[in-house]
């Protein structure tokens, strides 16, 4: 199989899985008791917890365990609308994975101020349009760092600057579950407040998240128990998984670099591939502002389920974006937002490489893409 | 051979699947997801639940073949639920299952076979498709009271020669048996009976959420067409319907007429049910030869076939029939053998 799927989830990097098995098994107490095998789970969780905070210039404490990016997003969005202050407000963007998008649209329904910023043919957030809904209610704004669907790379930074100087007390939250593979990422020259991340992304265990809460950042949590993570995520902690995800974040941050060039010009390589040999392809991943990893393409006439399943018969996984719980693939919110068709965006497909893909897989795939194209048509 | 299995979930197109693959053919399992509601979710009653994939998806793994969700809500609203609500409003009797089998499940992916790869397209129907006289031909399947053969009836001749039903030569007991001895979690299924995109809510709810504009109020009328009621939309008034009609009257009263161009729904004695022949329209005929002359019609699902002659696009039933209604599919046999089908465009008396 040529694995060409990596913004869906990725394999294990090496040593993760060997790095949890102790805490599956002769280390299996609760982090939260008293006795030595307990100790024990507890120390290697803190552990993880100063690895983790390492990689993206945080302190232990404001990294919070979660099962992922999911519930990452949701205590980002959920925590900082209920939490009792007078804001209560949410302004996103409309190219947010579901799980912003839907808990935005959960909240809407709970009767809290809900604002969705459109964005442009390149898939970038209209900066003024989303600095004009930011107001005195406003509790978080919430912008994906890179995209799952396109790899296009939001310009953080002045974005967090300029809704900060005029109202410093909104919360800025980032799904930045995509860019840790390729992005270097320093919460504080970032200024953000709240940061979601998940191993399985780069690597790490599948179930494995953090939310990066700032110092101070007033958070109601989602999850309501025994009060562990400072009470701000209740629940007995998994050990394994959190050691699992700091292994990977330490490998995937030393191997930034590399990944960076080399996955960078095994995707660039495949995208030539592709343009020369299906010339009218339309690539819908734009050209600055990307990401090394994925590659959104369109190509007209031919239906995305349909090439999809005869990439999958011919050995080679990869997918149209997002899938609905039955498996079908749907139309790409993403896509259309950036001004694609119903149309377009159901001939529309998403190649994203990882950190163990190779140029000679990537530009079998290109054959086999590009045979199986003249083929249907 | 290379098979596309259209799986819904239940226990027939699971043993469908079971009994290609062990024909030594090379098979693909395809759910059709079909139809969601405002919000995206995705049915709860019906053939395309949620459970119904979950189901089709754990069978083909059963069997080690691959499987895929296919997303044909496009064509299924454009094709059954669009023509479902303009058939209602029109005061026609539609078929959504029929209209579903035909424009998503046959002519979508019949056309499509050549795009996955695969020579013939396998469902879990009730029917027997035979190769004689030189053509592929469809017969009734081997249980009577489970034959499907009704709703196949407008299958061209090519379609049927890429088609292939390989539970209508079973009995329904006999399709149970296979899969409960090959463990498939099917096996004991209940069967669908509801419209999977009207669910559990009934018909007039459905259409009226869908397609507000669609219901006008208007009069209920005698036969002499004196005002006896008021009714609130055509939509969901069948002819013959005798229940719910909102009138009091001494005697069992039926609908008999709609007519739509104003709104009105014209009731009558049972006697005044009696049709003697009817129009149709897309006439298709299996063998690819017209026929006239006499032969056996049915035009419910599981209706009594009954005598008649057919000339054109005129039938007439040697003895008047109740119940026949304009939009109604109407299913020509000569025995056992499907002869076509067609639609039935306006009743006569």
């Amino acid at each position: 199989m040529i694995y060409l799927d990596h913004a869906a989830t990725t394999p294990m990097r090496p040593a993760v899985w060997e790095a949890m098995q102790p805490y599956a098994d002769e280390v299996f107490g609760n982090s939260s008791g008293v006795h030595g095998v307990s100790r024990r789970a507890k120390n290697a969780l803190e552990e993880a917890r100063e690895r983790i905070s390492a990689t993206i210039g945080a302190s232990p404490q404001e990294i919070v365990f979660t099962s992922g990016g999911t519930e990452s997003d949701n205590l980002a969005l959920k925590g900082s609308v209920f939490n009792p202050s007078s804001r209560h407000g949410v302004v996103t963007v409309a190219t947010e994975h579901e799980a912003v998008l839907e808990t935005t649209d959960f909240l809407r329904r709970l009767g809290f101020p809900t604002h969705v910023v459109g964005v442009d043919r390149r898939g970038l957030v209209d900066r003024d349009a989303l600095l004009a809904l930011v107001d005195g209610d406003t509790a978080v704004v919430s912008i994906m760092w890179l995209n799952n669907e396109t790899g296009v790379i939001q310009d953080l930074a002045p974005i967090v600057r300029r809704v900060k100087e005029h109202h410093p007390d909104v919360l800025v939250h980032s799904d930045a579950v995509q860019a840790f593979s390729s992005e270097s990422i320093d919460v504080e020259s970032l200024g953000i407040d709240l940061l979601t991340l998940t191993g399985h992304k780069f690597g790490g265990p599948k179930g494995a998240g953090i939310l990066y809460v700032r110092e101070g950042t007033p958070l109601e949590p989602v999850l309501h128990g025994g009060g562990q993570e400072l009470g701000r995520r209740s629940g007995t902690h998994d050990v394994a998984s959190a050691v699992g995800l700091a292994t990977a974040m330490h490998a995937a941050a030393a191997d930034r670099e590399r990944f960076r060039s080399q996955v960078g010009q095994i995707r660039d390589d495949f995208e030539k591939r592709i343009l020369a040999t299906v010339e009218d392809a339309i690539v819908n991943t734009p050209e600055t502002d990307r990401s090394p990893q994925h590659l959104n393409v369109t190509f007209p006439g031919v239906r995305n389920q349909t090439l999809l399943l005869r990439l999958d018969r011919a050995g080679v996984a990869a997918s149209a974006g997002s899938a609905c719980q039955s498996g079908a693939s749907e139309v790409s919110h993403v896509l259309e937002s950036m001004g694609l068709s119903a149309d377009e965006a159901r001939q529309s497909v998403r190649f994203s490489f990882g950190w163990n893909s190779t140029s000679d897989e990537a530009a079998e795939a290109a054959d086999i893409l590009f045979e199986l194209i003249e083929g249907l048509r | 051979m290379r098979a596309l299995v259209a799986m819904s979930g239940g226990v027939d197109s699971s043993v469908a699947a079971a009994l290609t693959k062990d024909a030594g053919h090379d098979v693909i399992g395809v759910t059709l997801k079909l139809w969601s509601g405002p919000n995206g979710e995705a049915p709860t009653a019906g053939c395309c639940t949620v459970s119904d994939a979950e189901d089709a998806r754990r069978v083909a793994a059963q069997l080690d073949v691959p499987y895929y969700v296919l997303d044909y809500t496009e064509e299924f609203r454009g094709g059954v639920v669009d023509r479902f609500i303009d058939d209602y409003t029109s005061g026609r009797t539609p078929n959504p299952c029929i209209e579903c089998n035909r424009i998503v499940k046959f002519d979508r992916l019949l056309n499509s076979l050549a795009d996955f790869d695969c020579d013939v397209l396998v469902t879990g129907h009730h029917a027997r498709n035979v190769l004689e006289e030189g053509g592929w031909r469809l017969r009734r399947g081997t249980d009577p009271a489970k034959d499907q053969s009704y709703v196949l009836s407008m299958l061209s001749e090519s379609q049927l020669s890429r088609t292939r039903f390989p539970v209508g030569e079973l009995t329904k007991g006999e399709v149970r048996e296979v899969a409960a001895n090959r463990g498939l979690r099917t096996a004991h299924k209940p069967e669908s009976m509801d419209i999977c995109f009207v669910g559990q809510r009934d018909y007039r709810s459905f259409v009226r959420d869908t397609a507000p504009g669609a219901l006008a109020p208007g009069p209920v009328v005698a036969s002499d067409g004196s005002e006896i009621g008021r009714h609130d939309g055509v939509v969901g008034f069948t002819v013959g319907q005798r229940r719910g009609l909102g009138v009091a009257s001494g005697e069992p009263r039926y609908v008999t007429r709609i007519e739509p161009a104003t709104s009105t729904v014209v009731v009558g004695r049972r006697e005044e049910l009696a049709v003697a022949g009817v129009t149709l329209s897309q006439l298709t005929w299996t063998s690819g030869r017209h026929f006239s002359g006499n032969v056996t019609a049915q035009f419910r699902a599981h209706g009594e076939p009954v005598s008649a002659a057919l000339h054109s696009d005129r039938l007439l039933f040697s003895q008047p029939q109740e119940a026949v209604s304009p939009g109604q599919t109407i299913a020509f046999y000569d025995d056992d053998r499907v002869l076509g089908g067609a639609l039935i465009s306006t009743t006569f008396a």
